[in-house]
């Protein structure tokens, strides 16, 4: 792509701007006056305890859900004051792993890949064939192709789902909860391809995740939800937040509730373990 | 196993001691604790509640129960609690359950709202569905006019399949239900026909009957309750688990992908199905006439032919293609409608059968008034 070219590998250049949005549920409000911007090749971590908006707030970064306020930009498109036919060319750009994998389930695995290469791009059969088998061997999973979903346990659809979310070769994923349901080493294995994918293609993640070796290892940028607050009460390098926050709530969300032994004023929400 | 029993001692510094003693379980007799709530409501309230377990023996869920019903009397009448009394495990545990390490927030919306708020929001519900009712066939309407200009998104591998599961994997069931309704029709002619020798007319009775209305109506409500429920529990499911989400993503309505073939399948089936359906239920009433009324084969069949309008056959044919709409809007509604969790599937498939049902009863008195208002 074009843009790829063109854009120096040290500009920050912004792809996703959210401005002043307002998550809810009905008259519910979760979150009030979100801001963040989400650079070119950024790994983005969206942090937050179960039931803090995670996942609602990804629906409203990739589309899915018009939020109650605010806006969100793609470059200097305001995707949801846009015409239907822009969004639908932004949404093109887009990758999405949905938390249950979500493939279709009337589908094989290489009906599920091969539908969105058939929809977007003019290439012959024998071509999005050999572009399937290769997307789902670099998820593990070369060989399943005549698959149905049901075939498969939770996390091989999860990967397949991730093969899929990359078939265009897009310039943003969206993964809601990746190294949910997968084994500890398939979780380090798509760590390495998120971080892959980052630094080969420049493409952008945005991870919606709570496992803590993983937000370390891979975020290079991140927002904590605190819906007690309604607010984002960190934002930044996922290490340099805890070297950095004073906010008992992050600290023990990023530490297992162990909180950082020099900083002492921080309260746990659990006894501390004896050392065995 | 030691019954369990509850020793209440004031002390003369205001502590209401309570010794617990033998097996509080779950499912055995637990020992009168009234004394103590009794106690608590005195005007001289005790200042603080201690324990004293040295008699306790096993324990479980029961215990607790008690233990947090009397801890939450407590914190109401402003007395504290000393729990160190107890043992280290109820400690834990009642810890863990306690109000102030629950999410905070979570209260709020538990009052029940007056009565006028919930006619208004059951009001503004039903006009929502409604409202859904009309976009949904405003949306399925769009997609029809984009396939006839040859631009709707849909796998025709999706429209075969489909087709063969509304169409050709029915033929049993319809087969049954037709054949047995031209029977029972058959029957109740034949038994105020013969009182006038009249018998032959059950051929027109059935005839007209069934190719007029019954074929179509029995199809569509076998239908309804086969198909629709189906395209709801499969849409559904979709919406459960994301599928929906994961096409539009996509750039790919779902009304287009996943409705417009199932609509299309069902009503191209259904007036197969019903002229099916008319044939079965005449064959029905030919077995009545042959085999009770003694009615020759080739009689039924002649006096069949001069019965039936060309008209008649239209209608029916106009009915079914109806219904098919109707059921095929309600199954794919009700699915698209449909929360996203697994009891949701069932009440969606439950909901389209309902809706097509009665729809189709409510066409067919439409369309028979129509008709005779007509003159057709």
């Amino acid at each position: 792509m074009n843009q790829r070219v063109l854009a120096s590998p040290s500009a920050q250049e912004p792809i996703i701007t959210v401005q002043g949005l307002e998550l809810s549920y009905g008259s519910f409000v979760l979150l009030r006056e979100v801001n963040f911007t989400i650079h070119r090749g950024d790994i983005f971590i969206i942090m937050g305890g179960s039931g803090s908006g995670k996942s609602t707030l990804l629906r409203h970064l990739f589309g899915l859900r018009p939020p109650a306020r605010g806006q969100v930009f793609y470059g200097d498109l305001s995707y949801w004051e846009a015409d239907p036919e822009q969004q639908e060319r932004v949404k093109r750009r887009f990758g999405v792993l949905f938390q249950g994998g979500a493939l279709w389930s009337s589908m094989t695995l290489a009906e599920n890949i091969a539908l969105p290469l058939e929809q977007y791009t003019a290439l012959p059969a024998g071509e999005i064939r050999e572009l399937v088998s290769y997307k789902l061997a670099l998820v593990g999973l070369g060989g399943f192709e005549e698959y149905y979903p049901a075939q498969l346990s939770g996390g091989m659809r999860k990967r397949a789902g991730i093969a899929r979310a990359m078939a265009l070769d897009p310039d943003l994923l969206f993964f809601d909860e990746p190294s949910s349901g997968l084994d500890p080493v398939s979780a380090r294995l798509l760590d390495d391809l998120i971080i892959d994918l980052s630094e080969s293609l420049r493409t952008t993640v945005v991870v919606v995740s709570h496992e803590l070796a993983s937000i370390f290892a891979i975020g290079s940028n991140s927002i904590f939800l605190d819906p007690e607050a309604q607010a984002v009460t960190a934002a930044g390098d996922p290490g340099r937040i805890l070297s950095e926050t004073q906010d008992p709530k992050v600290i023990n969300f990023l530490t297992r509730g162990e909180g950082v032994r020099e900083r002492p004023g921080v309260p746990l929400p659990f006894r501390e373990r004896s050392s065995k | 196993m030691n019954q369990c029993e509850i020793v209440i001692e004031k002390l003369p510094d205001g502590t209401l001691r309570l010794g617990l003693a033998g097996d509080w379980k779950l499912g055995s007799p637990l020992p009168a604790t009234h004394g103590v709530y009794a106690e608590l409501a005195q005007a001289r309230q005790p200042q603080r509640v201690a324990f004293e377990t040295s008699g306790l023996g096993e324990w479980d869920s029961g215990l607790l129960v008690f233990l947090a019903r009397l801890f939450e009397q407590c914190r109401g009448a402003g007395v504290s609690v000393d729990q160190s009394g107890l043992p280290e495990g109820v400690q834990k545990l009642m810890n863990l359950a306690a109000p102030e390490n629950q999410r905070s927030g979570v209260g709020q919306q538990a009052a029940r709202p007056a009565f006028l708020v919930r006619v208004a929001d059951a009001t503004l519900h039903q006009v929502k569905g409604v409202q859904e009712m009309l976009a949904f066939i405003g949306e399925v309407t769009l997609a029809f006019s984009r396939m006839l200009v040859g631009k709707a998104n849909f796998r025709r591998l999706d429209l075969i399949i489909t087709i063969q599961e509304t169409g050709a994997q029915a033929l049993p069931i319809v087969s049954l239900i037709s054949l047995l309704i031209g029977m029972i029709l058959a029957f109740v002619a034949a038994i105020q026909l013969r009182l006038f020798g009249a018998q032959i007319y059950v051929a027109n009775v059935v005839g007209i009957g069934m190719v007029r209305v019954m074929g179509a109506i029995m199809t569509g409500i076998i239908m309804s309750g086969r198909t629709g429920a189906a395209f709801a529990a499969q849409l559904g499911t979709m919406q459960v688990n994301e599928e929906l989400d994961a096409l539009e993503t996509l750039g790919l309505s779902p009304v287009e992908f996943l409705v417009l073939p199932r609509m299309l399948a069902l009503m191209l089936m259904m007036p197969l199905l019903s002229v099916y359906a008319d044939l079965m239920g005449i064959l029905g009433g030919m077995i009545v006439g042959v085999g009770m009324l003694h009615l020759g084969v080739v009689e039924y069949v002649n006096q069949s032919r001069e019965a039936l309008r060309l008209t008649d056959f239209l209608i029916g044919l106009f009915h079914s293609f109806v219904f098919g709409i109707l059921v095929a809007v309600a199954g794919c509604l009700r699915g698209l409608q449909c929360e996203r969790s697994a009891s949701a599937v069932g009440g969606a498939a439950t909901s389209a059968v309902v809706t097509g049902i009665v729809s189709i009863v409510v066409a067919t008195a439409f369309i028979t008034f129509s008709c005779q208002v007509l003159g057709i």
